[in-house]
């Protein structure tokens, strides 16, 4: 069976025949570059790819809800005792809960033509991720590893602060950030990818696209990019020693192998001295800063991330760090209980 | 006295920055100018401001921070413009802005060679840049890189080849009155256990 052709050529990919033609340049470079080209310094001399187009090809909207209804992926306890969309809950010592249990909604497979989705809803903030498999030829540096190739995506519709046309610097921050997690936290080994040393190995695009944004962006993000990853199957693909073309069997499929379960979780700082858990844009908008942590299961640090803003104690850092984990393992609950709910088809 | 200075050092092992320098007002058309070096890593800032800026990005009660980071080679891709964004907003913690409203200051740090903690001192050279060129602070701030190495030891301000060979690497811009910390990223993983290698 011929290797599936590349869904989809929007800007910044093109199918997989042209893209082996030019080998020596990698996917990732090449993913990224088609987004941000037009955002450098360089000039306009191509069309900045349009931020809108990927998001009207594919049902969204429909499919989220179909996607519930047919599946009823809905866990029993996410709307729980917690307030829905109501305000959250505060704590006297200047820490705000972020009602993780109650807001945070997972759907997954809402995509239907991707290899895996997900849908996240953090209060208001809904973020989608679908991840996309192509092959390609590993580079010639680390024959054995695959790549993984996240792109984070601000469109004009999420916002009024974002227009349309090449991504802005926060959605170019935002997608740098899901590929240190991604790098740091070892969520997927990248050997897992490879098929043929030297050869063959797994592409996983990971797009992630903002519908409605009401802060903390990169929580929301992480999130959507674990769950999808969780959700991806894989065909399973030989390559036919005679021929030495490829087989891509769509029949057999195997999901993932995810090693670590990083979570993030973003505080908002104000006048040095209060943190709020889980800001909304307006709290983000008021604050004078934002430190994001980044924990696994084991509890290791896989990414402090605090970009500029007012200064924090080095006690109030590993206060941040000690919530962190305590919120991953709340978030750990919740994922594993959406994953068995899910119905095997 | 000699044999005793060296065995301080001696001990002291990898928490020792490598020799660093700084050179202020060596560039004629900007506002203010600084080159940091490190060893062998060497950053060039330069700083406009405050000036005039386009009708869209003004801000009416404060300065508008820009900041534009070029790499040695290449064209500026997704990891400069998050760098960009982590060096605008420590600026900005700094940057007494609300003295200069509906202006633009632009800080433009060129990476004149790469041999290691390249984020800490493009840090080191804003901040020289900033007082370069006389713009109001609330406080000094510095950048600085450590690198854990997979035994566990701590090695301040890492060559290339000691951040490849690390675990973890981390990157803090600490201010001047109280030792708080502005910034932070890290690189890599590492367990709760070594959190207290932030300042306290």
């Amino acid at each position: 069976m011929a290797p599936r052709p590349a869904e989809g050529s929007g800007p910044g990919r093109r199918p997989i025949a042209q893209r082996q033609r030019r080998g020596s340049e990698s996917p990732a470079a090449r993913h990224r570059e088609g987004r941000c080209r037009a955002a450098s310094g360089g000039g306009s001399r191509r069309r900045p790819p349009a931020a809108g187009s990927r998001l009207r090809r594919r049902p969204i909207a429909t499919a989220a809800a179909a996607a519930a209804a047919r599946q009823g992926f809905r866990p029993a306890g996410s709307r729980g005792a917690a307030h829905p969309g109501g305000p959250r809950r505060r704590h006297g010592d200047g820490f705000q809960n972020g009602g993780t249990i109650g807001i945070l909604q997972k759907i997954f497979g809402s995509i239907t033509t991707a290899d895996g989705s997900a849908l996240v809803k953090l209060g208001n903030t809904t973020v989608v991720c679908g991840v996309k498999a192509e092959l390609a030829a590993p580079a010639v540096d680390s024959a054995n590893k695959g790549y993984i190739v996240p792109n984070v995506e601000l469109p004009s519709l999420c916002s009024t602060k974002f227009r349309s046309g090449p991504p802005g610097e926060e959605a170019q921050a935002a997608s740098q950030f899901i590929a240190d997690v991604i790098e740091n936290s070892q969520i997927i080994a990248k050997e897992d990818l490879c098929i043929a040393n030297g050869k063959l190995a797994w592409v996983l695009y990971c797009d992630i696209i903002c519908l409605d944004y009401d802060g903390n962006i990169l929580d929301a993000s992480a999130f959507a990019l674990l769950a999808a990853l969780k959700n991806v199957q894989l065909p399973s693909v030989t390559i036919n020693e005679e021929t030495g073309l490829s087989e891509v069997n769509l029949k057999q499929k195997n999901p993932l192998v995810i090693r670590k379960h990083p979570v993030a979780t973003s505080f908002a700082i104000f006048d040095d001295t209060l943190l709020i858990v889980d800001p909304t844009a307006e709290e983000e908008d008021l604050a004078s800063g934002t430190v994001t942590v980044v924990t696994d299961e084991e509890g290791r640090l896989c990414s402090v991330h605090k970009p500029g803003g007012s200064p924090l104690t080095g006690d109030k850092l590993q206060d941040c760090i000690t919530r962190a984990i305590t919120r991953h393992k709340e978030v750990k609950k919740l994922i594993d209980k959406v994953i068995k709910s899910i119905k095997p088809k | 006295m000699a044999g005793e200075k060296e065995k301080v050092v001696a001990a002291a092992g990898g928490c020792c920055l490598r020799p660093f320098s700084c050179e202020q007002g060596l560039l004629s058309r900007p506002d203010g100018s600084a080159a940091f070096l490190q060893g062998d890593t060497s950053v060039l800032a330069g700083l406009y401001g405050p000036a005039e800026v386009k009708g869209s990005k003004e801000l009416p009660d404060r300065a508008v921070l820009e900041v534009l980071l070029r790499p040695k080679v290449g064209l500026p891709g997704v990891i400069e413009r998050s760098r960009e964004q982590l060096l605008r907003q420590t600026c900005e913690a700094v940057v007494l802005g609300v003295l200069h409203p509906r202006t633009a200051i632009t800080l433009v740090l060129q990476v004149l060679s790469d041999a290691g903690s390249l984020l800490s001192c493009c840090i080191n050279a804003a901040c020289m840049g900033l007082l370069d060129a006389g713009l109001p602070l609330s406080s000094l701030f510095c950048g600085v890189t450590c690198a854990l190495d997979p035994n566990g030891a701590i090695i301040l301000d890492p060559t290339t080849r000691q951040e490849q060979e690390a675990r973890a690497i981390l990157t803090f811009a600490i201010d001047s009155p109280e030792r708080k910390v502005l910034m932070t990223t890290t690189k890599g993983s590492c367990s709760v256990e070594e959190g207290p290698c932030f300042p306290p």
